[in-house]
């Protein structure tokens, strides 16, 4: 039984031989099933449509094809190793997981085989630290970025001063719904609010207790780090207390039409931080529409497009195609290879002009990477929820992070796993 | 013709009494160790020793270690996905408490941690048994879980309560961490693996495993027979929990590399191993490996035939391997209610008498 079994295994395995290939390749590790698959799709067709188009309309980069193989991790660690390990001998050139748990696993893995970490809006936040993580980037903003831009607007909501506010913290009890503690126990010293935190474990389909809680202790605020079918619940079980949806504030992974749809008329008013605009608006839409969408390339359905999690997905196809296109400038040849593309990552600037040139003006904010810094500027925009109109309307522009507060923490945590990692500091 | 014991003569009790009677068995066995330890660890890549033959080795030792409390005691566990939480912590505080010790005397020591925590829970396997204590064990699956998450300690205080696995090597070759080769990982999984199923095909034939057994058959004739429950139950939860202590810190430490307990070691993984060792067959040492060998490489070959060979779109072949996965199961379990085991049994009986049957 068993060797056959593994006769089988043997057969199967080299009839699907991976191709080796002269092309660019950017592996998708996608999820489009489980608990988180709200949230992946989308993703994982914004990310592949830009791709498509880039290889359509201008024969990929730099006249080099670009491949999207796509692998489903289901938002699952050991799913995730498996497909990093299938798909890097491929010649990835750079991955982005959408998981900050695979990142956990992948940022050792990766700094060994030499290959990037794009991690933007998720992930290691102290990776912006370039000093340690040389093989991560997490530009354009990170958790504790969110956090710090939450609290600022909740200070300008009230008035300047938070003192003796109640904040209640409702995360996914993960590595990422426990990513912005740290920042908001500093925050709450130095603001002098009080912050409770409320676990809620994965997937999150029940949260009775948490609200329950909520009910009890009555906070002034609720921030919100939840994922995937988390995500509809909470705002469901918020609307059904009554709890004031403008005082509740999700990260960016809390905030799309998916999110807060099936809430109905409850969720109207819920908010959100963003870091990119959202909707069809754009000029690069006409693009997509003419060589994606028309001739029938899309990867996802006509619904989707523009969505916020989608414009997230296309955001981050963007960035890794400008690198990639940094790194052939660098390196003065088109075929690069997975360390000139991480010099490509390091010297990569967009500026509000190339936004516009790439058919996106105003879409994100302008950051430009340097070997100490691989955060970026942090910025983000709050957008609250319009039930009867059925979308996003943005209430701020960027608001910058409180670096103060967040540099050091950076460093301190950085500095733990460079000693953990027996790492010594770069960019002297 | 040539699978049978005629003209294998043996002339002492300690041959009769081999674990592989049958000389074709028995070149088998010797053929397959001497792949597994010299020609496997040449031709190993990544994908291999990650994707394939580590997890497949390590669940291999879980397996052995449930189907000695479910298999050979009867007492049913729920609980092996927070037993190996404790084996993957405990070797994570030695690993950074003592940076010198040798791993592998870490990883038998987050053994022994595991068989102390195993045992505590074990306790009330004393006055329960059956569903009661599935429920009981169940709980302390949810409270190892909730314990790791909730005390910092256990996590060294990091921001997200991961646990990452630092480098650490033995006779100058990384066994964890990212450095570690292929090969390293392979064969160090390998090792415990086969000391495990030593350790554990001695036990059960021996006295110990008789008196696991005649608990499991009826633990009242057992008791009047002279089988004192209180040792024979604890020391079916101790040696268990041991196994599953090193198979949780062999799956962090060298598989994973960093881990969450919640994602890694949730209900699922205890569902996971259960499922092995029933589709692998209650109370058989081969059937831990064929049952974690079906759990683990079905999944892999799926993919890779339909998304690499046909080309098909990820998430329907995702779907699609769950349905086949789930209706092998069934199929299986209806065909042999005793598992690949069994099928690997009678598989041998008739071939004692092929070709003439009659």
């Amino acid at each position: 039984m068993k060797k056959t079994f593994a006769a089988l295994v043997a057969a199967a395995i080299t009839a699907t031989a991976l191709p080796a290939s002269a092309d660019l390749v950017v592996p998708n590790l996608s999820y489009r099933t489980g608990p988180f698959a709200a949230g992946g799709i989308p993703y994982a067709d914004g990310f592949n449509d830009y791709f498509t188009l880039l290889n359509e309309r201008d024969g990929g980069i730099g006249g080099e094809k670009v491949v999207v193989p796509e692998c489903e991790t289901a938002y699952n660690t050991e799913k995730g190793v498996e497909c990093y390990e299938s798909t890097k001998g491929m010649g990835a050139l750079a991955y982005n997981p959408l998981s900050t748990g695979i990142t956990y696993q992948l940022i050792p893995k990766m700094a060994a085989d030499g290959i990037t970490l794009y991690t933007p809006g998720y992930g290691r936040t102290s990776a912006a630290n370039g000093k340690v993580f040389e093989w991560v980037f997490n530009y354009p903003a990170n958790y504790w970025d969110g956090a710090s831009v939450a609290v600022k607007y909740l200070l300008d909501q009230s008035g300047g001063s938070l003192e003796g506010k109640k904040i209640s913290l409702l995360y996914h009890n993960s590595a990422y719904g426990k990513e912005p503690i740290r920042t908001l126990e500093e925050l709450a010293k130095k603001h002098g609010f009080k912050l409770t935190t409320l676990p809620i474990d994965s997937p999150g389909q029940e949260q009775k207790s948490q609200w329950l809680q909520v009910r009890r202790d009555k906070p002034d605020y609720v921030l919100f780090w939840g994922w995937g079918v988390m995500n509809q619940v909470a705002i469901q079980e918020a609307a059904n207390i009554k709890f004031p949806m403008d005082h509740f504030i999700g990260i960016w992974w809390s905030g799309s039409e998916n999110d807060v749809k099936p809430a109905g008329a409850g969720a109207n008013g819920y908010k959100a931080l963003t870091m990119h605009g959202v909707g069809t608006d754009y000029p690069i839409y006409a693009d997509l529409k003419k060589y994606v969408y028309d001739p029938g390339k899309a990867s996802g359905p006509a619904e989707a497009e523009g969505s916020v999690i989608y414009s997230r997905g296309m955001y981050a196809a963007v960035v890794i195609a400008e690198a990639i296109r940094k790194a052939q400038e660098l390196a003065g040849h088109a075929n690069v290879n997975a360390a000139e593309v991480r010099n490509g990552f390091e010297a990569l600037e967009i500026t509000d002009a190339r936004m516009a040139e790439l058919g996106l003006p105003n879409f994100g904010q302008p950051f430009a990477a340097t070997c100490a810094d691989h955060g970026g500027p942090g910025g983000a925009m709050i957008q609250q929820w319009d039930a009867a109109a059925g979308k996003w309307t943005l209430v701020t522009d960027f608001i910058a992070p409180d670096k103060d507060v967040l540099d050091p923490l950076i460093a301190a945590d950085s500095e733990a796993y460079a000693k953990e990692a027996g790492l010594t500091e770069r960019c002297k | 013709m040539f699978y049978r014991e005629a003209g294998d003569f043996k002339t002492s009790y300690r041959e009769d009494n081999q674990t592989f009677p049958i000389r074709f068995d028995r070149m088998g066995f010797y053929v397959a160790l001497a792949v597994a330890y010299v020609v496997i660890p040449l031709v190993i890549d990544d994908y291999w020793a990650n994707a394939v033959f580590v997890p497949f080795l390590i669940y291999a030792i879980a397996a052995i270690g449930l189907n000695i409390l479910v298999g050979y005691a009867g007492q049913v566990s729920l609980g092996t996905g927070g037993f190996m939480a404790v084996g993957a912590y405990a070797v994570y505080k030695l690993m950074t408490a003592f940076p010198d010790v040798p791993i592998f005397i870490h990883v038998l020591l987050a053994g022994g941690i595991t068989a102390a925590v195993g045992v505590l829970f074990g306790l009330p396997s004393l006055r329960i048994k059956g569903f009661y204590l599935a429920v009981a064990t169940l709980a302390a699956q949810f409270f190892l879980v909730w314990l790791f998450n909730k005390v910092p300690w256990f996590y060294n205080y990091s921001a997200s309560g991961q646990i990452t696995a630092p480098d650490r090597s033995m006779f100058g070759v990384f066994v964890t961490g990212a450095q570690t080769s292929a090969t390293a990982k392979y064969m160090f999984c390998l090792i415990l693996l086969t000391l495990v199923a030593l350790v554990a095909r001695n036990l059960t034939r021996g006295t110990i495993g008789r008196k696991w057994m005649a608990i499991r058959d009826m633990d009242i004739a057992a008791e009047i027979i002279g089988v004192n429950p209180l040792t024979t139950k604890i020391t079916a939860f101790a040696v268990s929990s041991f196994f599953i202590g090193i198979a949780g810190a062999l799956f962090f430490s060298v598989y994973l590399g960093a881990a969450e307990v919640g994602e890694a070691f949730g209900i699922n993984k205890s569902f996971l191993i259960l499922f092995m060792v029933i589709i692998g067959g209650l109370g058989s040492i081969f059937g831990s490996f064929a049952g974690a060998a079906f759990l683990v490489l079905l999944p892999v070959l799926l993919k890779n035939v339909l998304v690499g060979g046909l080309g098909w779109p990820t998430d329907l072949a995702a779907h699609i391997e769950l349905m086949i996965v789930g209706g092998l199961i069934i199929v299986f379990l209806i065909a042999e209610p005793h598992g690949l085991a069994q099928l690997w049994r009678v598989a041998k009986e008739k071939l004692r008498l092929w070709p003439f049957p009659h």
